[in-house]
């Protein structure tokens, strides 16, 4: 699963990714570490790119502090993950690791990266469309002309928003006659 | 059973009230899991079931880390009947499609309404918790709104399908705002704006019933004729007293849990 996610970077290269500048070494190999981490539902992209880990901190004793936040509050992979993330850490090295789940920075899909958004493209799924200003909340609207992921068009239709997994919509393609599926605006 | 009595603070038996009635009505929505109408339903339900019972824990959460009440898994499926104080409308079985629709239409306006009012607290927790919750119950009145349309204005078969289940829908509706003891102190708290956020159960009804009935005149349904206007509301569910459909229901609901009520998950 790693690998997919390996690969899958190799053509969203160039593209920023979720982590975050002026790191110290040992902070920056631990991100690294959670970028190697894919998502267990679309494991073309990391739970960094994704934007669940909101902080990670490193204590002078050298425990570890990750926080994540849960992209629906029902996501069943939440737990599966939190295991995840604290196994590669210690793995790479850290001696005590403690991950948290919060929703203090509630995600929303603009937390996803540049990067993300290319991988979830090539993975054959619409990245959400970004929030219009002003707009506080989902723009469902923005969902009713999802663009296909395989040809570009607009003209689609949203079939149903809600599909496969909590994060995806389904929609339909009018050009390629294709049904699609929509990383969901939240 | 857990004996943990309800809790008196304001705030905190109004959570309960949120957890509870998401926890009863997910489960309940989780039962057409493979019986939904098309697949598309199916699977709507199940989702839309899968984030109540994830709104639920996430409250439960709270409550246990700041409140003082039980772990989730405790309060979710430890409780004797008459500590729950989930509404009647959520705890009824999920009968036709036409009344699982009306009862998710009516239901997810009103959580909808609550989250936005719950987004003007002052704990920056419950604030950005609430703002987020509401931006997944955006989908959820998208659903029925898409469905409650199409079907008010479809056959002349479904009409009236819709319209039997408004009539045996809207009293219990009208029940998800019972009055309640902590109601008056919680409406004195003042919000991040310096305003109160909790605006009382009378105030959230009439907000509620005002967008409902617009909704249903805009699609043609004459809501006198239907008898809307003089219905009473369905009362009890906030003080713990239920319909007979809630002790068959977590009986199922925690027949696994109470097999062993300490295991590790």
């Amino acid at each position: 699963m790693v690998n997919q996610a390996e690969t899958a970077g190799i053509r969203a290269e160039g593209l920023k990714g979720n982590i975050p500048d002026g790191l110290t070494l040992e902070l920056r190999r631990y991100w690294e570490v959670l970028d190697g981490v894919p998502d267990p539902e679309i494991p073309v992209i990391s739970v960094v790119d994704l934007g669940i880990v909101t902080r990670l901190t490193v204590a002078e004793d050298g425990a570890v502090r990750v926080i994540l936040t849960p992209t629906f509050a029902g996501c069943p992979a939440l737990r599966w993950m939190e295991k995840t993330v604290q196994e590669a850490l210690l793995e790479a090295g850290a001696s005590v690791v403690e991950v948290q789940t919060t929703f203090e920075n509630p995600w929303t899909s603009e937390r996803i990266s540049e990067a993300g958004r290319e991988k979830i493209r090539n993975f054959g799924l619409a990245p959400p469309p970004r929030r219009r200003p002003g707009c506080s909340g989902p723009d469902l609207d923005a969902l009713a002309r999802a663009a296909c992921p395989r040809c570009g068009s607009e003209n689609t239709s949203m079939k149903s928003p809600f599909g496969p997994t909590l994060c995806r919509s389904l929609h339909y393609c009018f050009d390629c006659l294709e049904a699609f599926e929509q990383f969901k605006p939240l | 059973m857990t004996n943990q009595p309800l809790p008196t603070a304001p705030l905190a038996r109004y959570l309960l009230h949120l957890a509870d009635d998401q926890l009863v009505m997910g489960h309940r929505n989780s039962e057409w899991t493979g019986l939904g109408p098309i697949l598309e339903e199916d699977i709507a339900f199940s989702s839309i079931a899968q984030d109540q019972v994830g709104h639920a824990l996430a409250f439960y959460e709270y409550l246990n880390q700041e409140c003082g009440l039980a772990d989730p898994d405790q309060t979710a499926f430890n409780r004797p009947e008459s500590l729950m104080v989930s509404s009647w409308l959520v705890e009824q079985p999920i009968g036709d499609y036409a009344f699982s629709l009306v009862r998710h239409w009516c239901y997810d306006q009103a959580v909808y309404l609550r989250y936005e009012s719950l987004s003007q607290i002052q704990d920056p927790a419950l604030q950005a918790l609430a703002t987020k919750l509401r931006g997944e119950v955006k989908y959820h009145t998208f659903h029925a709104n898409t469905w409650m349309k199409s079907l008010l204005q479809g056959s002349e078969e479904s009409r009236l399908r819709m319209l039997t289940a408004l009539k045996e829908v809207w009293p219990m509706a009208l029940g998800l705002f019972e009055s309640w003891s902590g109601e008056k102190a919680l409406m004195e708290q003042v919000g991040h704006a310096g305003q109160p956020w909790y605006p009382g159960e009378r105030h959230l009804q009439q907000h509620w019933q005002a967008g409902a009935l617009e909704s249903l005149v805009l699609w043609s349904v004459d809501v006198e004729a239907l008898g809307l206007h003089k219905v009473e509301p369905v009362l009890g569910g906030r003080q713990g007293y239920h319909s007979e459909h809630l002790a068959s229901m977590l009986e199922e609901m925690t027949a696994v849990f109470r097999l062993d009520p300490q295991a590790e998950w």
